[in-house]
C-alpha cells in the first residue's frame, strides 16, 4: 500500500483569519482589547487576593509564619505579574511555577528533610508535647483515696475546689491548699454551671488544688467539674536542668540528645520526640547488616521486575502490533480492540482479581487450567515472582501495543519494499529496518515505562503484597517487594512505623531513578543522531 | 502496567498530598501546644457550650448520631461525628493528634493503647467508682501502667459456629470436631481463615490450648514483655500440631476470610471458628446456628483473645471536660451500650447491659466464650510478636519449614525485636 503524501499545512496568512465565525471574532476582540479581559483579569486576581488573604489570616492565626510568609510572597508575585505591562512569558509561567514548587520541589525537600529526623513510632511530635504527655500520663491516683463531689467556684484568684469532706467544706485553689471555709464567706466566689465550666474547660481540667501543704499528698483535679480525686505524679520535670525524675526510683532521665528522655541505665521514657539526626537513615540503611541485606535484595529484584516489564511487555505488543498491522489478517480491528482490553481495567482491580485466580486451591488456574493442582503461585518466593511478571505483562502489554501500532504506520512502507527488491528476509527488514526507526520514537516511552514500573505499587501489593515474606531480613519485606512497596511498608504497614527511615529510602530511589533517567535519555539522543 | 507520560507529576502530586497531610501545618501545630487561659477565654468555640469531634467508623455511626443528639440537647455540647475506616484510624490519629488537628476521642481497639500511649497521644480518663460497672476484662485491657484509658463499650473474641442441621452437637476436642465434620461429609470438615500471611489470632485458641501464652504476666496480672512464653514445650508442639493439620488439610492457607465465610454460609462446612461479625450472615442463609465453645487441641483449655473496643481522648484535646462527660456520663452508661449492642451485636462492656443483651442467645453464647479468653496484649511489644507470628504459621502449615526449627527462630526474631 502507498501512502498519500500529507496534505500540505494550511497556509498561514490572512485567509484564515477571515475563516472565524462572528462570535470568535467578538472574542477575539474583546479579548485583544481592553475592557472585557481586563475585568475578567480583575475579577480572577480578586478571587485568587481573597483566598489567600483567608489563607494568610488562618495561617497567621495558627502562628504558622513560614507559610504565611509563603503565601504573602507568591500573592504579591501574581499581583504584579499579572497587573504589569508587558512580561508576557512571566504570565505564562507563574502558575505553572508556582505548581511546580509546591507539588514538586517542596515535596522533595520535604521528604529529603524527613529522612534527617527519627520521625516514627514513639517520636512523632515535638519535646514540649513529649513532655506533656509524660506529666499527663503519669498522674496516678492516689491508690484507695475517694472520689470527692466536688462544686468549681470562680473567686478573684482564679477557679477554686468546694469539697465536702467528712461533714466539713473545704476549699481551695491552685495556690491555696484544701481549707476549711465558712459557708458565709463563699460570698465573694461565684458558683460555676456546667454551661460555664464548659466555657472554661481548660481552666477546670488543668486545676491543681494542693490536699495539703505537704506536696507528697498530692493534688486535687477534676475532669468532669463532678468528681475530683487525688492525684500524685510519679515524674518531675525540672525545667532549669531539663531532667525527668522518676520520684518513686529516683531514676533521672536526661535529654542525651537521642530524642527521648533517656537514663544512664539506657532506659527510655516514652513518648520521645522527634530530632534531627543526620545521615543516621542513611548510614542505616547500608550498614545495618540485616535492613541492608534486605536492601539489596530488593533492589536487585527492582531493576530485574522493571526491566523484564519493559521487555516482556514491549516484546509481545511488538509482536501483535506487526501481526494486526499485517494487512493479510482478517478481522484486524475486533483483534485490536480485545488486545486494548486489558488496558481499559483499572490495574488496580486487575491485581486483585489475578490474586483471586491465582490462589492455590480455589483460583481458577489451578482448578481450571492445571485440573485441580495446587501450584503455590503466590507463596513460593520463585513463582510468586513469576506471576507478578506475568500479570504485570498482562496489563502492560497493550500500552506497547498501542505505541508500537503507532509507530509502525509512521514508518513508510517503502522502506520495506525498497529492501525486499534488495533480496533481504522479513526478519532482517524488521532488525536492520523497522526495529531501528521504531526505536527512535518508542526509546524515551520505554524509558519512562521503566521509570514507571520501577515504582509500579499497584501490580505488586494488589497481586502479593510483597509476599512471600523474606525470613532472613530483618524488616518487614518480602520477595516480590519492590523498592517502592517497601518504603510503604517501612512507613506505612505494622504499628512500628519509621517515617525517617522510609524518607531515606525515597530518596535513595529518586537519586536511583534519576541517575537512569539521565543516562537513558542520553543514549537515545545519541539513537536519534544516529539517523 | 500504564505507562503515564508524565510519571512526575504524577508521583510529584500523589506524594504532596501525602506529604501535606503529614505536615498538616507541621509549623502550626506548637500554636496548639502552649494555650495560656487567656486565649481559651477569648476562643468563640468555648464560650458557646464547645463542640467535640468524635472519629468513628460506619457502623457505630447510626447510633452514636442519636446519643450524640440527647448528649446535645441534655449538656449543650455539640459532637461532631466524623467517619473513618476503622483500619485507618488508629494511623491517622497518631499523625495528626500532634499537630493538634486529631479529633477529641475517638473509637478504637484496646491493642492499639501500648502504641498511642507511647507515642502520647492519647491521655487517661479517671473511670472512679463507675470502674466497677464494667466488665473487669475490658477495663483491664483498657489499662496500661497502671492507668485506664479510654471507655469500654464492648468485647469481641471468638466462638465455634456450628451448622446444627449438620451436626447436632458439640465438640469437645479438636479431634471429635474433626470427625464429626467428616461425617457430616461436606466438602470441609471445618473452616478458620488462615490466608497467605497466617492468622494467629485465629490460631491463638489452639495455641492456649497446648500452654502456649504469648507472654506471662507479672503479679498485677499485666502481661509483661520479659516474660515471652511463645517459644516455650508447648508452643514447639502447637508448632508440630499444625504441621500435621497442615498436611491433613484441615488448615489451609488458601483459605482466607472471604472464602472461609462464604463455604460456611453456602453448607460447605458444618464448623466455622469465627467472630461475631460472620453471625449476620450465618443468620442470613438462614442456618440453625449454634454458637459453642471452642474445643481444644492440646487438652488444656482454648482461650481465644478478647478484643475490646472503646472510646480513646486524645492527649491534646481543648475539651476534656466535655470529652469525659460525653464518655462517663454518657456512652459509658448501661442505655447507650445497649443501643450500641443492638446495631454491633458484640457483647457490651456494662455490666448491666450485658447481663440484660444476654436475653440474645448469640451475645451470652459468645460472651461465654469470652469469659474464658485473655485480653489480646496492648503492650507496644506485641507489634513485634504479631511480625513474625503469621507468617511463621503460615510457613509450617504449607509445610515449607520444619516445625519445631522454624518455631524456635520465631522466637529468637521477636526476642531480638522486642529487646532492640
Amino acid at each position: 500500500m502507498t501512502k498519500t503524501a500529507p496534505e500540505a499545512p494550511p497556509r498561514h496568512s490572512d485567509e484564515t483569519k477571515r475563516k472565524l465565525s462572528p462570535a470568535a471574532q467578538r472574542f477575539a476582540n474583546a479579548s485583544s482589547t481592553s475592557l472585557g479581559s481586563i475585568l475578567i483579569k480583575i475579577i480572577v486576581i480578586a478571587i485568587v487576593d481573597a483566598t489567600a488573604v483567608f489563607a494568610l489570616f488562618t495561617a497567621i492565626g495558627r502562628e504558622a509564619w513560614a507559610i504565611a510568609s509563603v503565601i504573602a510572597v507568591i500573592t504579591v508575585l501574581i499581583n504584579v505579574v499579572y497587573f504589569k505591562k508587558g512580561w508576557l512569558p512571566a504570565k505564562y509561567l507563574l502558575p505553572g511555577t508556582i505548581f511546580l514548587l509546591i507539588f514538586q520541589v517542596f515535596v522533595i525537600g520535604y521528604t529529603g528533610y524527613i529522612s534527617f529526623t527519627n520521625y516514627g513510632s514513639g517520636h512523632n511530635s515535638d519535646k514540649a508535647d513529649a513532655i506533656s504527655a509524660l506529666l499527663q500520663s503519669n498522674q496516678e491516683r492516689v491508690e484507695g483515696s475517694p472520689g470527692y463531689p466536688v462544686k468549681v467556684y470562680s473567686g478573684d484568684d482564679g477557679l477554686a475546689m468546694l469539697i465536702e469532706r467528712e461533714g466539713q467544706q473545704l476549699i481551695g485553689d491552685g495556690n491555696d491548699a484544701l481549707a476549711p471555709v465558712e459557708p458565709a464567706s463563699l460570698g465573694e466566689y461565684t458558683e460555676l454551671t456546667f454551661a460555664d465550666l464548659l466555657g472554661r474547660q481548660q481552666e477546670v481540667t488543668s486545676l491543681k488544688v494542693p490536699v495539703s501543704d505537704n506536696p507528697a499528698d498530692g493534688t486535687l483535679r477534676t475532669s468532669d467539674g463532678r468528681t475530683a480525686y487525688q492525684y500524685t505524679s510519679s515524674l518531675k520535670y525540672d525545667e532549669a536542668a531539663d531532667t525527668m525524675t522518676d520520684q518513686k526510683t529516683g531514676l533521672v532521665f536526661k535529654d542525651t540528645g537521642v530524642g527521648a528522655f533517656t537514663a544512664d541505665d539506657g532506659t527510655q521514657l516514652m513518648p520521645g520526640w522527634s530530632i534531627n539526626v543526620g545521615f543516621d537513615n542513611f548510614a542505616r540503611a547500608f550498614t545495618d547488616s540485616s535492613i541492608r541485606g534486605a536492601l539489596l535484595s530488593v533492589s536487585v529484584w527492582t531493576f530485574a521486575f522493571a526491566l523484564l516489564s519493559v521487555a516482556s511487555t514491549f516484546f509481545l505488543g511488538l509482536f501483535l502490533a506487526i501481526v494486526f498491522n499485517d494487512i493479510r489478517m482478517k478481522g484486524r480491528k475486533i483483534y485490536r480492540v480485545i488486545s486494548i482490553l486489558p488496558y481499559a481495567f483499572p490495574a488496580f482491580l486487575g491485581g486483585l482479581v489475578w490474586a483471586g485466580m491465582l490462589n492455590k486451591d480455589f483460583g481458577f488456574v489451578n482448578q481450571v487450567l492445571f485440573g485441580g493442582a495446587d501450584i503455590p503461585w503466590l507463596t513460593d518466593p520463585w513463582l510468586a515472582k513469576f506471576s507478578v511478571l506475568w500479570v504485570n505483562l498482562w496489563l502492560g502489554f497493550p500500552y506497547m501495543f498501542l505505541v508500537c501500532t503507532g509507530a509502525l504506520q509512521s514508518i513508510p512502507q517503502e522502506l520495506s519494499e525498497a529492501a525486499t527488491i534488495d533480496g533481504a528476509r522479513p526478519f532482517q527488514i524488521f532488525r536492520l529496518i523497522k526495529l531501528p526507526l521504531l526505536l527512535v520514537s518508542v526509546a524515551p516511552l520505554l524509558i519512562s515505562s521503566f521509570a514507571f514500573n520501577f515504582n509500579n505499587f499497584n501490580v505488586i501489593y494488589m497481586l502479593t503484597e510483597g509476599g512471600p515474606r523474606l525470613e532472613d531480613a530483618g524488616l518487614n519485606v518480602g520477595a516480590t517487594d519492590i523498592l517502592i512497596s517497601m518504603v510503604y511498608k517501612v512507613a506505612f504497614v505494622g504499628s512500628q512505623r519509621d517515617y525517617g527511615l522510609a524518607s531515606a529510602f525515597s530518596i535513595i530511589i529518586f537519586v536511583i531513578v534519576a541517575i537512569i533517567s539521565i543516562i537513558s535519555f542520553k543514549q537515545t539522543k545519541a539513537l536519534e543522531e544516529l539517523n | 502496567m500504564k505507562v503515564n507520560t508524565r510519571p512526575w507529576l504524577l508521583g510529584g502530586a500523589l506524594t504532596a498530598i501525602a506529604a501535606l497531610s503529614l505536615t498538616a501545618c507541621g509549623g502550626s501545630g506548637s500554636a496548639e501546644t502552649s494555650s495560656s487561659p487567656a486565649t481559651e477565654q477569648a476562643s468563640p468555640a468555648a464560650a458557646s457550650g464547645g463542640s467535640l469531634t468524635v472519629w468513628v467508623d460506619a457502623n457505630r455511626q447510626p447510633v452514636l448520631q442519636e446519643a450524640a443528639a440527647d448528649f446535645e440537647k441534655q449538656s449543650g455540647v455539640k459532637v461532631n461525628l466524623v467517619i473513618k475506616d476503622f483500619s485507618k484510624i488508629q494511623e491517622d490519629f497518631l499523625r495528626q493528634v500532634p499537630t493538634g488537628k486529631g479529633p477529641d476521642i475517638t473509637i478504637g481497639a484496646h491493642d492499639w493503647l501500648g502504641n498511642l500511649v507511647n507515642n502520647g497521644v492519647v491521655q487517661p480518663v479517671e473511670l472512679g467508682d463507675k470502674a466497677s460497672e464494667f466488665q473487669d476484662v475490658s477495663i483491664d485491657a483498657m489499662s496500661y501502667e497502671g492507668s485506664t484509658y479510654g471507655v469500654p463499650y464492648a468485647t469481641e473474641n471468638l466462638a465455634l459456629l456450628r451448622n446444627a442441621d449438620l451436626v447436632d452437637e458439640a465438640p469437645k476436642t479438636f479431634d471429635d470436631m474433626i470427625e464429626a465434620g467428616k461425617e457430616a461429609d461436606t466438602e470441609f470438615p471445618f473452616l478458620v481463615q488462615v490466608s497467605d500471611v497466617g492468622d494467629p489470632f485465629h490460631a491463638y485458641p489452639f495455641q492456649t490450648s497446648f500452654g502456649a501464652p504469648v507472654f506471662g504476666t507479672d503479679d498485677t496480672g499485666a502481661y509483661d514483655p520479659a516474660d515471652l512464653q511463645i517459644g516455650n514445650e508447648g508452643g514447639v508442639e502447637f508448632a508440630k500440631w499444625l504441621a500435621e493439620q497442615g498436611e491433613a488439610g484441615t488448615l489451609k492457607t488458601s483459605i482466607d476470610a472471604d472464602i472461609a465465610k462464604e463455604k460456611f454460609v453456602s453448607g460447605d462446612s458444618p464448623f466455622f471458628l469465627t467472630g461475631p461479625w460472620n453471625v449476620e450472615a450465618a443468620e442470613k442463609a438462614k442456618m440453625n446456628l449454634a454458637i459453642d465453645p471452642i474445643p481444644t487441641a492440646g487438652g488444656e483449655e482454648a482461650q481465644p483473645f478478647v478484643a475490646v473496643q472503646g472510646f480513646f481522648v486524645s492527649a491534646k484535646t481543648e475539651n476534656l471536660l466535655a470529652a469525659t462527660e460525653f464518655l462517663t456520663n454518657y456512652i459509658g452508661t448501661e442505655e447507650v451500650q445497649t443501643e450500641l449492642y443492638e446495631v454491633g451485636n458484640r457483647p457490651p462492656a456494662n455490666k448491666a447491659a450485658f447481663e440484660a443483651a444476654k436475653s440474645d442467645e448469640t451475645i451470652a453464647s459468645f460472651g461465654e466464650v469470652g469469659a474464658s479468653g485473655v485480653p489480646m496484649p496492648n503492650i507496644p511489644e506485641m507489634a513485634a510478636v504479631w511480625e513474625f507470628w503469621g507468617v511463621a504459621e503460615a510457613e509450617i502449615i504449607t509445610g515449607k519449614a520444619d516445625p519445631a526449627k522454624r518455631w524456635k527462630q520465631m522466637t529468637s526474631d521477636i526476642e531480638k525485636a522486642i529487646s532492640k
